[in-house]
């Protein structure tokens, strides 16, 4: 093969934040028409690699050669303006702007004077939503749509935009499979296109389906980088934590005890009717179907941060009020809610003041901090869920994304309630910690702890719970155990119900 | 047909809540006072509220941009202390005129360049100019009121066009220039952008900083016209003029329903409260209203409305 021209390449790039070396002379090309991967554990500096390339860091050492030239990418502009896109990992979107606005940011068309030419505007955001079937038009605000929607408004950048570069970081993370393929044929196109393409995600399932190559990064180094036909799954997985991962799923080995809550006929309405179940000490409780089902409204009714229009709530037997979620968090019920940046962290706050924010009554004694005890709780957790941290004080914002993911665990997980409610624990994390939290998991549930799994992959569902429920369009439509709890059962139960309403 | 206008109009005005405010207001001082519904009032009214309209035109700006300026009320008093300091000192009057518009768009300029620069937040830096400025006017005045010579000046505010002032017209027209310029040009809705999440719109390669310099030179030189034309009205420059003028005028846009925090809002809204707040004023006043209980009823009624605003939004806007 004769030398392959790349559109970017990147060669010796070093970033050093205070006390992390978040890149050492990292080199890394990306071809033209080509899909190139970029996987590693969480923190291992993938997030801060891109940005460089999307001006919003830049380097301390090393160079950037793009389009045979050697260029430096200040910042955003730079970047927009030599083709180079990014689709961040957290939404980056103004929630007041319609849909075409948000696409077109910051390259909305004009005439001479800067007056906006809003029908070009509306019109070529729908030739980019349609290409993509999306349902919703270009006129929207932003702010009333889901945030599976939301992100595919961030992907309609990707095709709308004539760049040479895109990048996108982490983009399924909240994307159900519908909207998956929308996106992998968005990528086709771009790749017929000759757009070069950085994929990163932490699942490796996608990895093998999009992906021409594959480059590992581990603790701010490259590890190395690979055709996807000429590697696998376990080898990946070797690279990026340095160990073989054998066992993915530890279910737990528990006693199952009496109840600890019971749910009759919830409804809140537009969102789900009649959900009924119960849950037991000791039980992991496995809630699957597909993203939108309406899971983390049920949970966070159930939690209190939504009110139910009607039913009832038994907690160890004795009927109750709908409570406040201080009231359930005093009663012993947690919610790990599923996104950290709105729901789970206050981010500029230390990592460890976060662990222990909602239980400070505890961590006092009703009088002052005992600095001791939090400082052991957090270490602790640092530990089993292997936390990439420069200490305890850091803030979280200064974290990569997976990173500040573990710590919303962590500050449900160290309260040890009477039940936890998990809303798509491993979101985002990588798959050494994840069956980390598997395992811590399935030690809670034996010591007596009643978990209910939230979750939208099928194997995670699978691997750790005892029992499966099955929800789609606001209604449970399936409850598996023992030997039923197989895929094909699962996937017939959510979509059956699918094609009823079709 | 007819349901579809009145469901367009219900909408409008959950969105603009000011106006049905303004509605009531109207209604109830038309019962309340005898001299208030007739057309040389109402047309008193909105040339009152002329002065305060033009620097919440630029204050709304700024808001929506996500940033606030204080120094508006400083800024217009030494447009007002130029404009008849220069007259007298032997410059034309529209050499006069120019020169003090000239100076509003500097120290604009100068508050948004010190905000970008240092990325201080904008509440203190105008803070500063705020007291600053207002400083220097009583260095230029030497600390009394400059009275002016040339007696035509003070004759312009006496054009009119029907009920309609030079001076309300001038309002008039800024408002539905700027109205047009937040919803067309693409500076302007990127003000909203930047407003709504100036971390995303700096992502996505917006200038952030020169919008943040822009808005404020248009901010400080919309005072300077509204000094202008009190100097007009008034031919005196007292070192006092405007004072705490600042905070009548977020108060006006703020009623509107333009968010302090950024991001949403319209000159349509702000037009809103800044009349809302001219109308009861003038009301209380013609029915001889003490003016402790005035404040104590501006009070009120700012929270009223904000409360009225609160209890639409929520319903309209789903999940944020
Ligand atoms: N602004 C910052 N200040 C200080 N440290 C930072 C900053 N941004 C990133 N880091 C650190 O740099 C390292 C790499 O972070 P990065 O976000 O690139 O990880 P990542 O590979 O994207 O991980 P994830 O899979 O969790 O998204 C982390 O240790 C992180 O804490
Ligand atoms: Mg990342």
């Amino acid at each position: 093969m004769s030398e392959v021209k790349n559109v970017l390449s990147l060669h010796g790039i070093s970033k050093f934040f205070p006390g992390v070396k978040a890149l050492d002379n990292v080199s890394f090309d990306i071809r033209p028409g080509e899909v190139h991967a970029l996987v590693g554990e969480n923190g291992a500096g993938k997030s801060t690699l891109m940005k460089i390339l999307a001006g919003l860091y830049n380097p301390d050492q090393g160079n950037i050669i793009h389009q045979d030239k050697h260029v430096k990418i200040r910042n955003p502009l730079e970047a927009r303006t030599r083709g180079i896109l990014l689709i961040h990992q957290e939404l980056s979107l103004s929630p007041e702007l319609s849909v075409a606005e948000n696409i077109y940011l910051g390259a909305w068309p004009t005439n001479f004077f800067g007056v906006l030419k809003k029908r070009k505007l509306n019109k070529d955001s729908l030739i980019a939503l349609s290409a993509m079937g999306c349902d919703f038009g270009p006129k929207v605000r932003v702010g009333s749509l889901s945030i599976a929607k939301r992100q595919m408004v961030e992907i309609a950048r990707a095709q709308a935009f004539n760049a040479n570069v895109v990048i996108f970081d982490e983009p399924t993370a909240s994307l159900t499979d519908t909207e998956k393929e929308q996106l992998f044929n968005t990528i086709r196109e771009l790749k017929a296109r000759d757009v070069g393409i950085v994929y990163i995600s932490h699942k490796m399932d996608e990895i093998f389906e999009i992906a021409d190559r594959i480059t590992v990064l581990r603790d701010g180094t490259v590890q190395g980088t690979v055709h996807t036909k000429d590697t696998n799954i376990n080898l990946i997985t070797k690279m990026m934590i340095g160990r073989e991962l054998n066992t993915f799923f530890t279910r737990a080995n528990s006693e199952i005890g009496s109840e600890v809550l019971r749910v009759e006929k919830l409804c809140r309405k537009g969102e789900f009717e009649n959900v009924s179940f119960s849950i037991k000490s000791g039980e992991v409780l496995g809630l699957y179907g597909l993203i939108g089902a309406g899971r983390s409204e049920v949970a966070e009714t159930i939690f209190g941060v939504r009110k139910a229009d009607s039913g009832k709530i038994a907690w160890m037997e004795k009927e109750i009020n709908f409570p406040t979620p201080r009231q359930a968090i005093d009663m012993g019920l947690c919610l790990a809610p599923e996104s950290r940046k709105e729901q789970g962290l206050v981010l500029n706050m230390s990592g460890k003041n976060n662990v222990t924010l909602p239980h400070l009554v505890k961590y006092s004694n009703y009088t002052v901090m005992d600095w001791r005890r939090e400082l052991a709780t957090f270490e602790k957790y640092r530990e089993v869920l292997d936390i990439k941290t420069t200490g305890a004080d850091q803030e979280v914002v200064q974290l990569s994304g997976g990173n500040q993911q573990k710590f919303v665990l962590a500050k449900w997980l160290c309260n040890e309630p009477d039940l936890l409610i998990l809303d798509e624990p491993t979101r985002g994390i990588d798959v050494g910690s994840k069956s980390a939290i598997h395992a811590l998991i399935a030690g809670l549930a034996e010591q007596g702890l009643a978990v209910i799994v939230i979750s939208s992959e099928m194997p995670e569902v699978l691997g750790v719970s005892h029992r499966i429920l099955t929800m789609s369009e606001g209604r449970l439509n399936g409850e598996f155990s023992g030997m039923e709890m197989t895929e094909s059962n699962l996937i017939n139960a959510v979509s059956q119900h699918l094609e009823q309403t079709a | 047909m007819k349901q579809t206008l009145v469901k367009i109009t219900t909408e409008w005005l959950m969105r603009n809540h000011i106006w049905a405010f303004l509605f009531l207001v109207v209604i109830f001082f038309t019962f309340a006072s005898p001299y208030f519904l007739s057309i040389n009032n109402l047309s008193n009214v909105l040339t009152q509220s002329a002065f305060i309209g033009i620097l919440a035109i630029g204050m709304t700006l700024v808001m929506i941009n996500g940033e606030i300026d204080l120094s508006v009320g400083a800024i217009l008093a030494v447009s007002v202390a130029l404009s008849i300091g220069l007259q007298n000192s032997g410059l034309g009057i529209w050499t006069s005129v120019m020169l003090a518009l000239f100076s509003g768009a500097m120290l604009g300029f100068l508050n948004g360049s010190l905000i970008a620069l240092s990325g201080i937040n904008s509440f203190i830096i105008t803070l500063g100019g705020l007291i600053g400025i207002r400083g220097l006017v009583f260095v230029y005045t030497g600390g009394d009121a400059l009275i002016v010579k040339d007696f035509s000046y003070t004759e312009y505010p006496e054009i009119y066009l029907g009920p309609f002032s030079i001076t309300a017209i001038i309002f008039l027209s800024l408002i539905a220039f700027f109205q047009w310029f937040l919803t067309s040009t693409k500076h302007g809705r990127e003000a909203y952008a930047i407003g709504d999440n100036a971390e995303a719109a700096y992502d996505a390669g917006i200038l952030v900083k020169r919008h943040v310099v822009i808005n404020f030179t248009i901010c400080g030189f919309l005072a300077a016209i509204s000094g202008i034309l009190l100097s007009m009205r008034l031919g005196t420059a007292e070192p006092q003029a405007g004072r705490i003028w600042e905070l009548w005028t977020i108060i006006a846009v703020v009623l509107g329903g333009t968010r302090l925090t950024g991001g949403y809002g319209s000159m349509l809204k702000t037009l809103g409260g800044v009349l809302t707040l001219a109308v009861v004023q003038n009301g209380l006043r013609l029915m001889n209203t003490p003016n402790y209980v005035e404040l104590i009823v501006m009070g009120a009624v700012l929270i009223l409305a904000l409360g009225l605003d609160r209890l639409f939004t929520s319903k309209t806007r789903e999940n944020v």
